[in-house]
């Protein structure tokens, strides 16, 4: 009875795993984005995540819009400041160095932060499930219908992106110019162009992952960062660029830290991710699916 | 180091002499204080000027050695009665160990795996300062740190730590200045240039980096023990990841590829709160809004202002006439 008792815990934290590592997986899949069209690494993207989870609270609680609505109306705004992001902050230095545009991205964070502050204060805010809130029962274990949801999402993300970047004119322009944007630029493809829609798209998905986690965790002004660099965490550990990389670690991610949270200590859960996360980087420099051909070819 | 340095470093005592005395007929003698925590920053700042701007690597972790000198000085002089000074020699002994271990394996990293190795190794002991409540008392900090003391002298007053924070400042200026001066420095800057030709050119530079890791490191812990002993009370947010990037910040802010930015760059960014003290509840908005502008519009740090400046009102001299 015992041992059964601790397989249905075990199931039950690859649930929390799965769970926490598919938003882990959208927002590295948002930095990767970024990352191929400029090489940066977006600070921000972490605060998309809360934008968008608050705009969808504001929408859903405040302004009584029904949820798909709002979910389509919440991915736009938070599209949008994207947009804002790159014309204003990112354009005007496309001709500087990959650090000082890394640091520019910390300070719109921190303007969107404060910003995020007087728009909602500092209490977190809850938003309803999708589909009501009865657990499920999942082969001895419990599954609150969000957690479909999230998993769900991500799954459909994936491929749709997938399908973007392989099938159509703009997405393939996109990739070459991630591959070399001097041979995009030749055969006649706006790299900056891409490059603003490299934002919007990583606003959007960052949008997607802070809506659709803020019933089952709340959200905050200030929950962003901390999504954010555990994103940035998966999208290194899966190396950078690679998006099957990003969901795999994204997930592997999530699932370390639950287990090591229930097995080991719930003090010490994000050291033993980071831990794993040094080790794997000590013993292969460029993530688990990242090239070390192509990351010496980068500038920075 | 060069004339123009020597003169630099006069100045900076100079200044750094008479402040005291200044803020006070201004009427502003807190501004006192404020200095001694730009000091400490800026001992940090000019070792990761080091790295950053001479040896081309970036640490988002130098929080953490501030946080192990301030550690090791605060248990071991107020737990264990060993004495301050000896108590910050092993601080330092302790970083340069770690900085040894987790430093050898980092720098072969490249751009955004280092920073998020330097990251992740910040955060594992801001986790484990806030975990191992035994020996930290954990997210409560703990007080009672003794102050510094020389024969019968006790560093226990603001305008004697200020006076001892600057001392060292300076020390680690001239070293700094004297590194970049020989061929070490040059060997830092042919390795920013390109690694691989430096490496034909015989620079070693994979030793360089670790030695610039260490002492950079070095610098933090001293910068840390500093700390405890000053405010004689520690916790763990303050060596947190927020510390660490505000340290990159100030860095490029102040001008990457200048030590005399290291120190500009933590100047402002420790005095912008107060500054903004005016703004009220506005003031996290005007923060990021200036730090935004000045990375735009200062694409070599605070310490290319004057010559922006000059070029600015020649050319509108030039449009007027």
């Amino acid at each position: 009875m015992e041992g059964y008792g601790l397989t249905n815990q075990l199931l039950q934290y690859a649930i929390t795993g799965v769970t926490v590592g598919s938003i882990y997986a959208i927002v590295a899949i948002g930095f990767n984005i970024i990352y191929n069209a400029t090489e940066i690494i977006n600070f921000a993207q972490g605060e998309f995540v809360m934008l968008g989870g608050l705009v969808m609270i504001s929408l859903v609680h405040s302004a009584g819009l029904p949820m798909p609505l709002a979910f389509a109306a919440t991915i736009c705004v938070v599209t949008c400041v994207g947009l804002l992001m790159e014309r204003l902050a990112v354009f005007p230095l496309r001709k500087s160095t990959v650090i000082r545009l890394v640091i520019v991205t910390i300070a719109v964070s921190i303007l969107l932060k404060g910003l995020a502050m007087f728009a909602w204060g500092k209490n977190p805010f809850a938003l309803r499930s999708f589909s009501g809130d009865a657990p499920l029962p999942f082969f001895g274990a419990t599954v609150v219908p969000q957690t479909l949801w999230i998993v769900g999402i991500t799954v459909v993300l994936v491929f749709l992106l997938s399908l973007f970047f392989k099938k159509t004119i703009l997405g393939k322009a996109m990739s070459a110019c991630a591959v070399n944007p001097d041979a995009a630029s030749l055969v006649g493809i706006k790299v900056q162009r891409m490059v603003m829609l490299s934002f919007m798209l990583s606003a959007g998905l960052g949008a997607v992952a802070g809506i659709i986690i803020s019933p089952v965790s709340l959200m905050e002004y200030d929950r962003g960062s901390l999504l954010g660099l555990k994103g940035f965490g998966a999208g290194i550990l899966g190396g950078l660029g690679s998006s099957y990389g990003a969901v795999v670690a994204g997930v592997l991610l999530g699932l370390i830290e639950s287990f090591g949270a229930g097995l080991v200590s719930s003090t010490y859960k994000d050291a033993i991710g980071l831990g794993v996360l040094l080790l794997v980087l000590f013993i292969k420099p460029s993530g688990l699916f990242g090239s070390a051909e192509v990351s010496k070819l980068k500038k920075f | 180091m060069g004339r123009a340095n020597l003169t630099g470093v006069c100045a900076l005592a100079l200044f750094v002499l008479v402040f005291p005395f200044g803020a006070r007929l201004l009427g502003v003698s807190h501004y006192t204080d404020i200095m001694i925590f730009v000091g400490l920053s800026s001992m940090m700042t000019m070792g990761l000027s080091l790295l950053m701007g001479y040896a081309g690597q970036i640490s988002l972790g130098h929080a953490a050695f501030y946080g192990l000198g301030a550690y090791t000085s605060g248990i071991l002089s107020a737990k264990f009665a060993v004495n301050p000074w000896l108590a910050m020699l092993l601080g330092a002994l302790l970083s340069a160990l770690v900085a040894v271990v987790v430093g050898s394996p980092s720098l072969k990293l490249r751009g955004h795996y280092l920073a998020m190795a330097t990251l992740a190794f910040g955060e594992i002991i801001f986790i484990v300062i806030n975990g191992w409540i035994a020996l930290t008392d954990g997210p409560d900090g703990f007080g009672n740190i003794p102050s510094l003391s020389a024969f019968a002298f006790g560093f226990d007053s603001i305008s004697s730590n200020y006076y001892l924070v600057w001392s060292v400042v300076i020390a680690m200026l001239v070293f700094v200045l004297n590194v970049i001066h020989s061929r070490v420095g040059r060997a830092l800057m042919a390795i920013h240039g390109s690694e691989v030709a430096a490496m034909a050119m015989g620079v070693h530079a994979a030793a360089y980096k670790i030695q610039i890791f260490i002492v950079s490191a070095v610098m933090a812990s001293l910068a840390g023990s500093l700390y405890a002993h000053y405010v004689q009370f520690i916790n763990p947010p303050v060596f947190g990841l927020f510390f660490s990037i505000k340290l990159v910040m100030m860095v490029v802010i102040g001008g990457m590829n200048s030590v005399w930015g290291a120190i500009l760059g933590a100047a402002l960014i420790t005095f912008l709160p107060e500054w903004l003290l005016f703004f009220e509840d506005f003031d996290v908005l005007a923060y990021g809004m200036i730090l935004l502008l000045i990375i735009m519009f200062l694409p070599k740090g605070l310490v290319s202002l004057p010559a922006a400046v000059y070029r600015l009102a020649k050319t509108g001299g030039t449009r007027a006439g």
